[in-house]
């Protein structure tokens, strides 16, 4: 008795093209640095990267104008025999937010990753700007594609992308790190396939919108959607699948560490939200919702708490990530919730989506500067951060600023994104999830405020810096940071960009 | 019973055997072998899936054939893929195991 | 119809022993041997399942190229095969495993048998439109007219881990060539062999692609048989590897994506969709892909196998 009305355009919608180009763009910039060869990777970049920022705000205001979603059939053929290309307001959101986290990893990269004309092609500033690309088209497919079993192509991307970042300066801890994670990344593909295969089973299409109108709680079906979350959440890095997640996000280079914790990670959790608000809102029940969350607020106790005993402020920022993830599954409950009292589910989606998207900036950040602190000092051992602030102030500021929209301080993004969870938990009588942000934030801000107090003492003497820092890759640290530190003013914008386009989920089936 | 219920029964033996030796298996190399056992008893359930469609002619529903096709390749990049990782991690450090999983050596810069 | 199911029956049941074999067995070299029986048994099965071009594509890919990379890896991981051994998982891991994965092959079991019948099926409209595009087989039909994008895309996948295992170089290496130098015997077998197969290999190859379009077959298969035949030559050093700088086998690399690329964007004007087709000239224009397709396949897949650089670009 669960129906998700989609209202997906059933042919291509103007400005449709655009989604092909945002798709094809970074795969031509990807083919052409390995082919005019390593010195001309960063100018592809560097080219690609704002070209694509503006195809990306062209596709936001054509989602705005038209007020539904984008559309674009490929080849002609409609769907179930073909495949389509879709763009709602999370893909939009979603596609702008990859685009400037990966436009300020390019010019921070630069001074770690530095490319000379006329020099030999180099190992790992050539693959530095080749699998940036590279993570950018994984995921521009991934935000686009309508179609599960494209989506499987694109989580193979994503993964062929994001495991030689980890390893990336070629260290033996890397290495056995990057196996972990492409382990637990396969292990996570071959489920989500083995769910793909029940519903094609079942249904005779795997195109999201079609599936949409046609999925019954039928047992294929609850065993195709339990496979494929699992597989998701493995690599997402939810508790318990969580433990390739630190060493691979703290051994990797600054720049690769910002890629993976604030993105690479992010196109799984998108495709959880696909599964389960679009594919099979009224298959889901609340009961799994409520698992869901629980794990997410086990991963948000576990993360923070081993965050807290950490040493080093690499593997500190990458507890906090399995601990800020935790935080992204909060919204499931709450979303069914409250279309359980025929509400709008509004407040949760924009909330998960929003949390996503402060957590990147700010997670970008914190990670770019902690590389920043380790160039400066030469080592990152948090009890011995005295007298960074007064080296690198702007890095710093731009520390405690992420560390402000984690813990989820106004006006940040993660204030207003926890605000919106709350409102709805509220709404929803699910208080316990109340008291579970509370926990997380009050955990959050004590190892945030341990890491901007101990830098901001200051120590006697000037201590030489192991490497000058350019002011601008500062500056961009920061920039990113104040992003993060400024999204809860998103709050005053007139539309609800985020929801454009979004199925109304009119009812859920509760077997 | 048909034929095809015994090639789903196949499949579905395969995926369990497979999933066996993963989790058994502590070798990163008999983990990959696991895997691809794995992946080829999902292929052989989206070729039962293909059979139970024929229709008109066609001995089978050809997208899940396609999918198939597909989904081998994918599989066998990633293989090459960790193997040729697996392969590194011995040459740099002389073991092919993964060990613990606590927070690996010092961070990168 | 009773002949046929023992037939079934007792290919499948083969199958599972090899494959239970294959898990259970200590030595690693065995393990990876029972593998290529096993995905050789596995190409029969597609047969039986009338599914002829995953049976070309289990046989060539997931059987044979799959075989040789894990042979090559437990080769040269001989030395850590005692440690390996003496790290048994207990008995009590052993028996919560073999529960766990019993129960999920008995509930996949049962949530398969109970798929719903009259099963759905896109033969009915693949039959339909298949016409428009010129083609005789069904599944080319679909990988290159009907979900090219997931053709496209998986191009890519193969570039994107041929980047991945470069990134694995260690720097000193970097632009070499992969691979040790294989000594040369002349008067040798595998000398021998590299100079009778090639040539038939590359004949069968491209008949495998061009039949394709009507018969079972296409690029994947040509591609892997040709990739078969280059790494042949290679592992008996008749040929060295092209060192990975070299702008030429870039090139290689990239052309199938390209041209899929440049003639999908040429739909747009053409055929009023990116990736459709022009009326009446769909399949000289997958034909062309298909061939461009397949020899950036062969280059990818050799070198997947070869691996990252191993030594200085010194021939």
């Amino acid at each position: 008795m669960s129906v998700a009305g989609a209202i997906f355009p059933a042919a291509t919608t103007a400005g449709g093209f655009l989604l092909v180009l945002m798709l094809v763009l970074p795969v031509l910039a990807v083919l052409a640095t390995l082919v005019l060869g390593g010195r001309h990777a960063r100018t592809v970049a560097m080219l690609a990267l704002p070209s694509g920022l503006v195809l990306a705000v062209m596709l936001g205001s054509e989602l705005v104008q038209s007020g539904q979603a984008l559309v674009y059939v490929l080849g002609g053929w409609a769907p179930p025999l073909g495949i389509a290309l879709r763009a709602d307001g999370l893909s939009a959101a979603m596609l702008v937010t990859t685009i400037v986290i990966l436009l300020a990893v390019a010019v921070y990269g630069d001074g770690d990753f530095p490319m000379s004309a006329g020099a030999r092609e180099t190992r790992a500033p050539f693959m530095f700007w080749t699998l940036l690309l590279a993570v950018w088209g994984a995921l521009n497919a991934v935000f686009l594609a309508g179609d599960l079993f494209t989506l499987y192509v694109a989580l193979e991307l994503l993964t062929f992308a994001g495991v030689p970042l980890v390893c990336l300066d070629g260290r033996p801890e890397t290495l056995r790190a990057a196996l972990r994670y492409l382990l637990f990344a396969l292990f996570g593909s071959v489920l989500y396939m083995l769910g793909a295969v029940l519903l094609y089973g079942t249904y005779g299409t795997l195109d999201i919108a079609l599936l949409a109108g046609l999925v019954r709680p039928v047992p294929a079906v609850v065993a195709a959607a339990a496979l494929m979350t699992v597989g998701l959440l493995a690599k997402t890095a939810l508790f318990p699948l969580h433990l390739w997640l630190p060493p691979a996000h703290a051994g990797a280079p600054a720049a690769a560490s910002a890629v993976l914790s604030a993105l690479v990670v992010k196109g799984s959790f998108f495709l959880v939200i696909r599964l389960w608000l679009d594919v099979m809102p009224g298959i889901i029940t609340p009961l799994a919702g409520q698992l869901l969350a629980g794990l997410g607020g086990a991963a948000i106790i576990v993360g923070n708490v081993v965050a807290l005993r950490q040493t080093r402020l690499k593997l500190l920022i990458a507890y906090s990530t399995v601990a800020q993830i935790g935080y992204l599954f909060l919204m499931f409950p709450l979303a069914a919730g409250l279309v359980a009292m025929n509400l709008p589910a509004d407040p949760a989606v924009t909330g998960g989506l929003l949390q996503a998207i402060s957590h990147a900036t700010a997670k970008a950040a914190m990670f770019m500067g902690a590389g920043l602190i380790y160039a400066t000092l030469g080592h990152d051992r948090i009890a011995d951060l005295q007298g960074v602030g007064r080296q690198l102030p702007m890095t710093l500021l731009a520390f405690a600023l992420g560390g402000i929209s984690l813990v989820g301080l106004p006006p940040s993004g993660g204030f207003f994104a926890k605000w919106l969870l709350l409102t709805a938990a509220l709404l929803t009588g699910q208080w316990w999830w109340v008291a579970m942000m509370v926990v997380g934030g009050l955990l959050t801000s004590c190892y945030v405020f341990v890491v901007v107090m101990r830098a901001l003492v200051a120590v006697d003497g000037e201590k030489r810096p192991k490497m000058e820092i350019p002011r601008y890759r500062e500056a961009v640290v920061l920039g990113l940071a104040s992003v993060s530190f400024l999204l809860g003013l998103a709050a005053l914008l007139p539309t609800d960009v985020v929801l454009i386009g979004r199925p109304v989920i009119s009812a859920v089936g509760l077997p | 019973m048909n034929a095809l219920t015994l090639f789903g029964l196949c499949g579905s033996a395969l995926v369990g055997v497979g999933l066996y030796g993963l989790i058994v298996n502590p070798q990163p190399l008999r983990k990959i072998l696991a895997f691809n056992m794995i992946g080829s008893g999902v292929f052989l359930l989206f070729g039962v899936v293909a059979r139970r469609g024929a229709a008109l002619g066609m001995g089978g529903d050809p997208v899940p054939q396609a999918l198939v096709i597909t989904g081998i390749v994918v599989a066998f990049s990633a293989t090459a893929l960790a193997v040729a990782l697996l392969l590194r991690l011995h040459e740099a450090t002389g073991s092919a195991t993964l060990g613990a999983t606590d927070g690996d050596g010092a961070p990168g810069v | 119809m009773i002949g046929g199911i023992l037939v079934d029956g007792g290919l499948l049941a083969m199958v599972v022993v090899v494959a239970v074999w294959t898990i259970l067995v200590r030595d690693s070299f065995a393990a990876v041997i029972g593998y290529a029986c096993y995905g050789l048994l596995l190409a029969f099965a597609w047969v039986r399942l009338a599914a002829i071009d995953a049976a070309l594509t289990e046989a060539a890919i997931g059987g044979g190229l799959t075989s040789v990379l894990l042979i090559r890896a437990v080769v040269r991981l001989r030395v850590t095969e005692v440690s390996a051994q003496a790290e048994t998982p207990g008995r009590l891991q052993r028996i919560l495993a073999a529960v766990l994965s019993v129960a999920v092959a008995v509930a996949l079991g049962v949530v398969v048998l109970g798929l719903p019948e009259p099963a759905p099926s896109l033969a009915p409209r693949v039959a339909e439109h298949i016409a428009s595009t010129g083609l005789g087989n069904a599944v080319t039909a679909v990988l290159l007219a009907f979900r090219a994008i997931d053709t496209l895309l998986e191009a890519v996948v193969l570039v994107y881990a041929l980047i991945a295992v470069w990134a694995l170089t260690p720097d000193r290496f970097w632009g070499g060539r992969p691979g040790p130098k294989y000594a040369v015997d002349p008067n040798g077998m595998l000398a021998y062999l590299a100079r009778l197969l090639p040539p038939l290999g590359i004949v069968v190859g491209i008949y495998v692609f061009w039949v394709g379009a009507d018969l079972p077959g296409g690029k994947f298969q040509a591609g892997t048989l040709l990739a078969a035949m280059w790494l042949l030559t290679i592992m008996a050093g008749v040929t060295d590897v092209p060192p990975i700088s070299r702008r030429l086998l870039r090139g290689a690399l990239v052309a199938g994506t390209v041209v899929f690329l440049a003639i999908g964007f040429a739909g747009v004007p053409l055929a009023g969709a990116f990736l459709a087709y022009p009326e009446g000239f769909a399949k000289p224009l997958i034909l062309f892909i298909e061939a461009a397709s397949m020899v950036s396949i062969a280059v990818t897949l050799g070198l997947l196998v070869v691996g990252p650089p191993e030594r200085g670009d010194a021939p």
